[in-house]
């Protein structure tokens, strides 16, 4: 299993690939991943200057360890291809599908992702794939996007174009979000994939982007695309687990293997009841704080 | 590879630069830069380098650099002598395929 599946993805900041002041050094601000963007961010007549520059950049640029994701142009246009090709050639670490609305869209992108990979000398199954989810389409079939590759990790919201189709706008309050946010959690999780949420624009509303996370973060979010590095620290603060939860898990994981072995099923912790059912979510607090290098105990 | 028409790539914004590409005779280079003594003559290697690996054997080169890194510069370069040999993005969508890897590397 390619070990990138399940890595730690609280951030994920969208960069114009055709922009070299944005493309050179974004890992100073330490995301956990870019996405490196050939579609919306690049104007029609830019496409393919912003595939030579995406190349060079995957190529030659070292991003310290930053996932590198691109977003390719969507399945209805004539781009797509070529930036497969492209993306392959430069050896992303994962291809985002655009517009995703079904299984058969990421079986097109898996089918031509192959054939790069055979044409560039890729080994197959080194570059993952995940999904844009725009439309209400999309939305309604995310467990069966979500199901169709053993390549792709997760699912990402796209406000802005689901509004849209949903005949609304973004209102700030993330009522016209809430369904699409629920469904894609639910199927993604059903689905053992992780889950991504969309964009916060009002960079001037700093407090209200806090908010946002801490919702998304209570309703199971892996994390947030984001536009500008300001939003990182706040999202990673959100999503990393605080010492105080790390203690627990701790405690929890360190009580649960040792009154197992007793025969005990049910304790306390703290003056919380305990039983077995805290054991997988008391491992995950763990596992997070690990990836985030925050963990210093001995699990 | 053959330069049949006029061609730019990339823009003026920092850490950017502009080539353009135009027919002629041998190669014809001239170079603009704001680092122009401390990076001329790498700059110069790096657009050489790459016209070279494109197979350009004739072609009047202009570029207008604002602090680009040798990625950019290679990328612009590249941009500016497809666009000027016949490889638009018609012509790359509808099956013209990109030598990434080969000549582009």
């Amino acid at each position: 299993m390619n070990p990138n599946l399940t890595r730690l993805r609280r951030t994920m900041m969208f960069l114009n690939a055709q922009k070299p002041s944005l493309i050179k050094d974004p890992y100073i601000y330490k995301p956990d991943s870019i996405m490196l963007d050939l579609e919306d961010a690049v104007a029609e007549n830019q496409k393919d200057a912003a595939r030579y520059s995406l190349y060079h950049a995957l190529k030659e640029i070292d991003y310290h360890g930053v996932e590198r994701v691109v977003r390719i142009n969507g399945l209805e246009t004539a781009h797509w291809k070529e930036d497969i090709r492209v993306c392959v050639a430069g050896r992303c670490d994962s291809i985002r599908i655009s517009k995703c609305e079904s299984a058969a869209d990421v079986h097109a992108v898996e089918t031509e992702m192959e054939k790069a990979e055979e044409e560039f000398g890729v080994e197959k199954g080194s570059i993952l794939i995940m999904a844009a989810l725009e439309s209400t389409k999309g939305i309604m079939h995310t467990y069966e996007i979500c199901t169709a590759s053993p390549l792709l990790f997760g699912v990402a919201l796209s406000g802005g174009d689901y509004t849209k189709d949903l005949q609304t706008k973004i209102t700030g309050t993330g009522v016209e979000l809430a369904g699409a946010r629920q469904q894609m959690i639910i199927a993604a999780r059903a689905a053992g994939k992780q889950c991504f949420d969309t964009v916060f624009t009002n960079l001037d509303d700093m407090e209200g982007f806090r908010k946002e996370c801490e919702m998304i973060k209570a309703m199971g979010f892996d994390g947030k695309s984001i536009v500008n590095p300001r939003q990182i620290a706040i999202t990673h603060e959100v999503f990393t687990p605080t010492q105080k939860e790390i203690d627990f898990a701790e405690k929890v994981v360190k009580e649960v293997d040792e009154k197992k072995a007793q025969g005990i099923g049910v304790f306390t912790v703290n003056g919380k009841m305990i039983d077995i059912a805290f054991y997988p979510g008391a491992k995950r607090t763990i596992e997070m704080a690990k990836a985030a290098g925050v963990y210093e105990g001995d699990l | 590879m053959e330069v049949t028409s006029t061609a730019m790539a990339g823009t003026l914004e920092s850490s950017d630069c502009q080539v353009t590409v135009e027919p002629g005779t041998g190669i014809d280079l001239s170079i603009d830069s704001s680092v122009i003594n401390q990076f001329g003559k790498a700059i110069k290697k790096t657009v050489l380098e790459t016209l070279d690996r494109l197979d350009v054997k004739d072609a009047k080169v202009t570029v207008v650099d604002k602090g680009a890194l040798d990625c950019t510069i290679k990328a612009r370069v590249e941009g500016a002598v497809f666009r000027a040999s016949g490889y638009s993005e018609d012509e790359i969508c509808s099956g013209k395929k990109l030598p990434w890897g080969g000549a582009i590397r």
